[in-house]
């Protein structure tokens, strides 16, 4: 065992178990560390964006180099739409506001249509027109079957312009089942993520805090 | 009260200790329980980077920062080195903001394993804010997307940037991904417009959400979550943090199985008494 000297290891091990403490019940010290969490984390993220985005796309182009005028009308323009955001505290000038949301909700829609029309639609319908037999291959010929029998039915359950009835009433509850077990699949690699995450601090603990194992 | 429904009002304090110690037990001790076994999905992911020719140059994008690290950044690591191990050159690049400096110390660390140099055989990109737009604009040029790496220098310097303009210079796209912007993006703006091929390391609860693209090809691999990572470590032989975790993994997983199966038996049993 060989436990770190090192005061950044010390604070990130004690906060980590003073999250855990919550599991046992809610307490000062996990009220102290969430809190911790939260006011650090909005500090962390205003400096990442300062740094990340605002300089060196604006701050470091608009005011590092000689002024020519096309180079920073590009520039101006964007910073004054970001201004126009604040407008919103203003009531009688909050309508500058809907200049830069119009801009934003302009260009993503674009940008993403096209993007999810070609990948999730286009390429998933070509994606589900597959062979029921595959020479030589059972397994393979199943899969297929199931996946486009499962696909249909889903569709089904999703089509509210009948009633749910008869031969349609069936076919809609297959499609039941197929969500089901999607659901379970989900909900199975959510299990997985969170303990996941805290094999990930457990080793943290065991490694770099306690030094008992090494990874 | 028969003992199944007596479960009904077990302090549930009892199942987060037990799920404690079937995580630290096996991680303080190291238990092997079964070795992991690789996946379709995880081989496809190694067939493709195998597939790359040695001295070609891969786009390898880390979307993900510290909160996903223990999911991510195993893959990420394997992805560098089985990339490296290939003499194959990396432009890293990343979408979230706390990212790149967990590409850097990947790039670092499998640089330093296989004696690569910074600036000639990878090159950290860094962070470029605008999610969709930045990948729509690197379809038209990357050196004017991202002018400087990481460190400042201009790309025009960089050698391993030498020829590359845009994802026509690239035979692959690795991205590891956290979330959005990730994969999803990454196939809806290059791969259905651009047609480069992909293969994605993922967040296990975001894994679901891919198969889609993975049947239909629009993934060429994935890997889910720790255990995806874990089967990647051991296709490339280079076992590390994904597979050390997995024997405490699949022994909490069949402990919550087995908590689930004996929820639903002890609802079934009051439900019963109910009835009565």
């Amino acid at each position: 065992m060989h436990l770190s000297t090192l005061p950044g290891v010390w604070i990130s091990a004690l906060l980590t178990l003073g999250i855990f403490s919550f599991l046992y019940k809610d307490n000062p010290v996990y009220k102290f560390c969430e809190h911790l969490f939260v006011g650090i984390s909005a500090g962390y993220w205003v400096v990442l964006t300062y740094y990340g985005t605002i300089k060196p796309n604006l701050v470091d182009p608009l005011f590092g180099v000689p002024f020519t005028f096309d180079r920073h009308l590009l520039l101006v323009m964007p910073l004054l739409l970001s201004l126009f955001l604040f407008s919103r505290f203003f009531p009688r000038g909050d309508w500058l506001s809907r200049w830069p949301i119009a801009m934003v909700l302009g260009v993503y829609p674009a940008l993403r249509i096209t993007g999810f029309a070609q990948s999730d639609l286009v390429q998933q319908i070509n994606g589900s027109i597959l062979p029921f037999w595959v020479a030589g291959n059972a397994y393979a010929s199943f899969n297929n079957i199931l996946l486009v029998l499962g696909l249909l039915a889903t569709l089904v359950f999703f089509f509210f312009s009948t009633e749910h009835k008869g031969a349609i009433g069936g076919i809609a509850k297959v499609g039941i089942y197929f969500l089901m077990v999607s659901f379970g699949a989900s909900y199975g690699y959510t299990v997985m993520a969170r303990v996941s995450l805290l094999i990930g601090r457990v080793m943290f603990l065991l490694d770099s805090w306690l030094g008992v194992v090494r990874f | 009260m028969s003992g199944l429904t007596a479960l009904r009002k077990l302090d549930r304090r009892w199942i987060f200790l037990a799920v404690g110690l079937l995580v630290v037990v096996p991680l303080a001790v190291g238990i092997h329980i079964a070795p992991v076994q690789p996946s379709a999905r995880a081989r496809g992911f190694y067939d493709a980077i195998e597939k790359v020719p040695a001295g070609s140059t891969v786009l390898l994008a880390g979307d993900y920062d510290p909160s996903t690290v223990a999911e991510n950044y195993p893959m990420h690591l394997a992805a560098a080195r089985h990339l490296m191990r290939r003499n194959i050159k990396i432009v890293g690049l990343a979408l979230y903001p706390g990212g790149p400096p967990l590409t850097d110390q990947v790039l670092r660390i499998a640089g330093g394993e296989y004696g690569k140099k910074e600036g000639v055989d990878y090159v950290n990109l860094g962070y470029k804010a605008g999610n969709e737009l930045v990948m729509s604009q690197m379809g038209s040029s990357i050196p004017r997307t991202f002018p400087v790496d990481r460190r400042g220098i201009p790309v025009s310097q960089i050698p391993v940037m030498r020829g590359v303009q845009n994802y026509a210079n690239f035979p692959l796209l690795v991205n590891i991904s956290a979330g959005y912007p990730g994969t999803k993006e990454w196939v809806q703006q290059v791969v259905s417009r651009y047609h480069l091929p992909m293969v994605a390391g993922v967040t296990a609860v975001s894994a679901p959400e891919y198969y889609p693209y993975l049947q239909a090809g629009q993934l060429k691999g994935l890997l889910g979550g720790m255990a995806g990572g874990a089967e990647y470590e051991v296709l490339i032989q280079k076992p590390a943090l994904a597979t050390r975790g997995m024997d405490a993994q699949s022994l909490a997983h069949l402990f919550i199985a087995f908590m689930i199966l004996l929820g639903n038996l002890a609802f079934l049993g009051e439900d019963k008494e109910r009835r009565r």
